[in-house]
This record gives structure tokens, sequence and C-alpha cells, in this order.
């Protein structure tokens, strides 16, 4: 089948972010490497094509949300707004250097386009639901959009605000669980096993899809489906790879956080651009 | 700021309820301010709000019994443009739900008002598990957080109605019983947040008090009066920024100063009052507070005895503080 412009686009874009988290990682010398380069194709998705943001007036208030609650991956969504001309691409050389725009975990406060600050895991969860119904209560009509960890929903928080969600009919919320099946101490199968997203958030009153998380043009129709019901919220399970792209880290089992040294950097970054052209 | 204190021989209940000041004011100002919203965790009805839900069903949001979840959505309606205001007993807005407080709200710069009612031994019956003396702990080590001890409902509704607005923006936590108090303010006083009233005037002894132990030092300086020892009353009842000046200047007029408290001393009133005074005026200070104990379940008057939380161990207190200046 031919790749469509937009698909080649997401493709490209999906390079650059993992090109990016290399880049930052490894002028820190290490960092959450896994959970960064399996999110990286929504990313690309939702600031390739499907989040209106605006990168010269950042607190835009028409701008769609995105609440990166698994915040350790704060490197992939500064390389999608990098990318998105949020700020100079000389930034991403700073990453948790003392007094950087770039913190290991999302800060509202001092990355432009970071719109809720995240780290604990499970909080951000419940400020997604916490802005998805401020919009209803206002009467706007952006959209709030929620990444979770696989591991997060070890925590009770999660479920809490996904009760809430579905009680609020927030359709006006899209949840994606990055399910890399891997978390800090090891397979989330051994460490405290998930079951299945998808039952457990259709019992809790969700909408709930599995799609290939590497497969942009899957998230982009799982997207466009979500955003069809206004009365529900919606998750889309992403089926990834933790550490996807970079060799050094995928399939290893503890590939959470890593070193990353110049040499694997720079065959990393060969590799996914040569994938991504 | 333009308050006026009741005198002292009509210091008794308020003829309004804590709660039912709290749910006037909030409703007022819900009525001005689309953006003030409430949030509950499946106590509303039991803190009066009944009336709220019933006047603003889309901004009245009951939470279920979720207050990390509550403390979480407060903080992303902030973000949205709402004021919202939050509300569980006091033992589960702060010690259930801190980390929420402190990277939802605080370090996140959201704009939220947190109430946690019943505090101390005003949780009477519900007993330890609900009786906080800790929450003014918890949460005074975050920073950017105000915390405010509010004193009775001429106070309150003053502090509802300016947190309702666009003059103050950050995360605040109020603390106040449920049911009746003693009034301590006359109708139609204003305050201002980080300053300590001054109540009393007087030479030999400061009382700094906050809560429903602001009527006890007023009482205490009586007991004073009558023994020949001027006291000075204040209501420290923000606790946090806590107003240094005031306690500064307290401690170089008076020579000595007793906190009391519905709280344990360690953390609270007594702690802020201490450290201000390392810092800026050494004097003695005495503490009048619940102790570095569990609550339990007893009346409010059983409880008032069994923790010393009356005029009477003030006095003595500000015997001792007198004493220990030498």
């Amino acid at each position: 089948m031919q790749e469509s412009a937009e698909e080649k686009e997401f493709r490209s874009l999906a390079g650059k972010i993992r090109v990016g988290v290399i880049e930052q990682l490894r002028a820190f010398g290490q960092g959450h490497i896994g959970g960064a380069m399996s999110i990286a194709d929504t990313l690309a998705v939702l600031y390739g094509g499907v989040m209106f943001v605006d990168p010269k007036n950042p607190a835009n208030p028409k701008r769609d949300r995105l609440v990166l609650s698994k915040g350790h991956a704060g490197p992939a969504l500064y390389a999608a707004l990098c990318e998105r001309g949020f700020f100079p691409r000389e930034w991403l050389g700073t990453l948790n250097q003392g007094g950087t725009h770039l913190p290991s975990h999302c800060d509202r406060t001092k990355t432009p386009g970071v719109d809720v600050t995240t780290g604990s895991l499970g909080q951000g969860a419940s400020v997604a639901a916490g802005l998805a119904l401020g919009a209803k209560l206002r009467g706007e009509d952006y959209t709030t959009y929620l990444i979770v960890g696989d591991g997060e929903c070890n925590e009770g928080q999660v479920w809490e605000a996904v009760m809430f969600a579905a009680h609020h009919k927030l359709g006006n919320l899209v949840a994606f669980v990055d399910w890399n099946k891997q978390q800090l101490d090891g397979y989330t199968e051994n460490v405290m096993a998930n079951g299945s997203f998808e039952e457990k958030l259709r019992a809790f009153g969700w909408n709930a899809v599995t799609v290939n998380g590497h497969d942009t043009a899957a998230i982009f129709a799982a997207i466009t489906a979500a955003k069809e019901d206004t009365n529900k919220p919606s998750a889309i399970i992403l089926d990834t790879v933790k550490g996807k792209g970079a060799f050094f880290a995928e399939g290893v089992e503890f590939n959470h956080s890593m070193s990353v040294s110049g040499e694997q950097a720079e065959r990393a970054i060969a590799e996914i651009t040569e994938a991504a052209r | 700021m333009s308050y006026s204190v009741l005198p002292t021989e009509e210091i008794k209940q308020a003829k309004t309820l804590m709660r039912d000041a709290f749910c006037g004011a909030l409703t007022a100002a819900a009525e001005k301010n689309p953006r003030v919203t409430y949030l509950d965790a499946d106590l509303a009805s039991a803190f009066g709000m009944t009336p709220f839900f019933k006047a603003f069903p889309d901004r009245a949001i009951d939470c279920g019994i979720q207050e990390a979840d509550m403390v979480g959505v407060a903080a992303g309606l902030s973000l949205a443009g709402q004021i919202p205001f939050a509300h569980s007993f006091g033992c589960f807005t702060t010690r259930r739900a801190a980390d929420q407080v402190m990277l939802s709200c605080l370090y996140g710069r959201a704009n939220v008002r947190l109430i946690g009612s019943d505090p101390g031994i005003t949780a009477s019956h519900n007993g330890g598990t609900h009786m906080p003396f800790e929450d003014i702990g918890v949460l005074r080590s975050m920073p950017g957080i105000t915390i405010l001890d509010l004193t009775d409902p001429v106070l309150l509704a003053d502090i509802v109605a300016q947190l309702s607005g666009d003059k103050y923006y950050g995360t605040y936590y109020m603390r106040f019983p449920r049911k009746s108090v003693s009034a301590v303010y006359a109708e139609g006083s204003t305050f201002e947040i980080g300053k300590g009233n001054l109540l009393r005037e007087g030479g030999d002894v400061t009382l700094i008090a906050c809560g429903i132990m602001v009527a006890e030092a007023i009482l205490a300086a009586a007991i004073l009066e009558a023994e020949g020892i001027s006291a000075r009353v204040v209501d420290m009842f923000t606790i946090k920024p806590v107003d240094r000046e005031l306690i500064a200047e307290s401690a170089q007029k008076t020579g000595c100063i007793v906190t009391a408290e519905n709280h344990n001393e360690v953390g609270g009133l007594f702690a802020a009052v201490a450290e201000t005074c390392a810092a800026l005026s050494p004097v003695p200070i005495e503490a009048v507070g619940t102790g570095d104990r569990f609550g339990q379940v007893g009346s409010e008057g059983y409880l008032k005895q069994e923790y010393g939380l009356t005029a009477e161990e003030i006095a003595a207190k500000a015997k001792r503080a007198v004493e220990r200046k030498g």
C-alpha cells in the first residue's frame, strides 16, 4: 500500500523525536530512554497533525492540552515541542543541567508548550480530568490528551481519575496507555500484572481500543474515532516496545533509564534517521 | 482590613454554623463569579453544601470518596481557568492527598482552595482516625502554600469572598469546624491574609492563638487581668506566611509569648512563632496545643480538658512565661 504524504510526515517526525531524545540523553549522559522511545510515534501524530498548538503563543486558550502523566518521558515531549518551534534546538543539549528549561520530568513553569507539571505517577490523570471538566464548564472546545504508562497504572489514582472521567462523561478527554510491558523493575507481568487494559477501561465506562503504538496511521485513525464520541472518554491502548528504535535499549529488560554513550548515540541516530527516510 | 472584636463578656457561640457561613459565602461568590467551583469527596451533605449543589449543579462536583483525585481534578480545573474550592475532612484533604497538594497544586502552580473541616478536637466523636492534629504540620513545609485557621463565621465569610476573586493566585488551605464556634468578630469586619489581628493590647505577655483557641485566649486574658497580668492577644489566623512583623513586635513589647492552637505544637503555630522569634527576637515561649499525641473520641468539652485546650491552661502557661522572663 502506498504511504500517504501525511503518514510519511508522521513517520519523519517520529524519527526526529527519537533523534531528539537520543541527543538530549547523550548530552546528559543518561536518562529515561525506554518510555521516551515507546511514545515517540504517538507524540508525532499528536504534534504532527492532531493537536492545535501555537508555538508563538504557547498559552493560547484555544490550544489542545496534553498531559504527559508519565512525566519521565519528558525528553520525547521536548523533542516534539522543539520540532514544532516552541524553543531553540540548543536547549536539547541542556537536559537536566542546573537552570535548564528541560528538566527530567515535565514542568509547565520551565518549558514552553508543556501544559501540566507531572512526575509523581498517577497525578496527571486527575489533572487531565480537571482540564477536560473545566473545558466543559466553560464551553471551550479543546481536547485534552492524556498519556499514562502501563507501569503507571499500578497507581490507584489513575483508576480514581478513570472512574471520575466516565462519571462526568468527559468525551473531550482522550487517554493513551503506553503499553510497553516494562517498568523500572522489569516486565510488568512480573512486577505488577496489569491484566487487560481494554477490558478494565470498558468496565469503567470508557471506549477502549488497542492499536499498534508504532503505526502512526492506526494511531491517527484511533484518535479520529475517539473524538467522535463526545459523551464518553476514550482510551487508546498503545501496543508498544519499550526503547523502540534505540538498538541498545530495545529488548533489554532494564531499559527504563540508561546511560547513553557518544558511540551508542551516533549509531542509534544513524539507524533511526535511515528508518525514517 | 477593618475589624472590631466583640466585648469579652459577650463571647458566646456564634448564631451561624461555620459550614453554613461557608455555604453562604461561597454561594454569594459563585453568583458573582462563574469561575467559582466546588468539589467534595462524598462529604458535601455532611458539610452543609446541599443548597450550593441545588443552586449550581454544574459547578458543584462530587468526586466520590477520592481525595487524591479530587485535589488533582481541582488543580486541572484551575489550569482551565476555574477557581476550585475542594473540601474533605482535614485529615483527608492534607494527610491523604499530601503529594497531590505538593505536586499537582503547588509545584504545578495551580490556583486551588483546599478546605479541611473539623480540625483537631472538633472532629469529636469521629475520633482519632478523623482528628487532624497534624494537618498544618503536613502542609507547612510545602513551599508557597498559605495556611489559614479560620476563627469564626465573620472571618470565614470575608476570607472565602476574598479567595473567590482574582486577587489571590496559588494554593490556600483553610481549616475550620463544621459546627458552631465562639463569635469573636463583629459583623462587617474585614481581614487581610498574612496579617495577624491584634485583638487586645497588653504589656506583660502576648497570647498568640488561632482557630477555636482565639476565644480561649481572650478569656485567658480576662483571667490574667484579674491577677494583675496584662496580656496582649493576637489572632494569627494565617499560620503561613506567618506575620513575622507582628510576632517580633509582640516579643519586643511584652518579652514573652504563649501560643495556643488546636493542633500539635510540633509543626504548628508554636513552631511558626518559635522559628520567627529565634530569628528576630528570642523570648520565652510557652505552648498550648494537643501535644505530640493522637486524637480520640469524646465530646469537644471532654477533649478540651483532655488536651488542655482551655483558657485556664493558657493563663497558667502565661504565668510561667512571665516568670521565665526573670
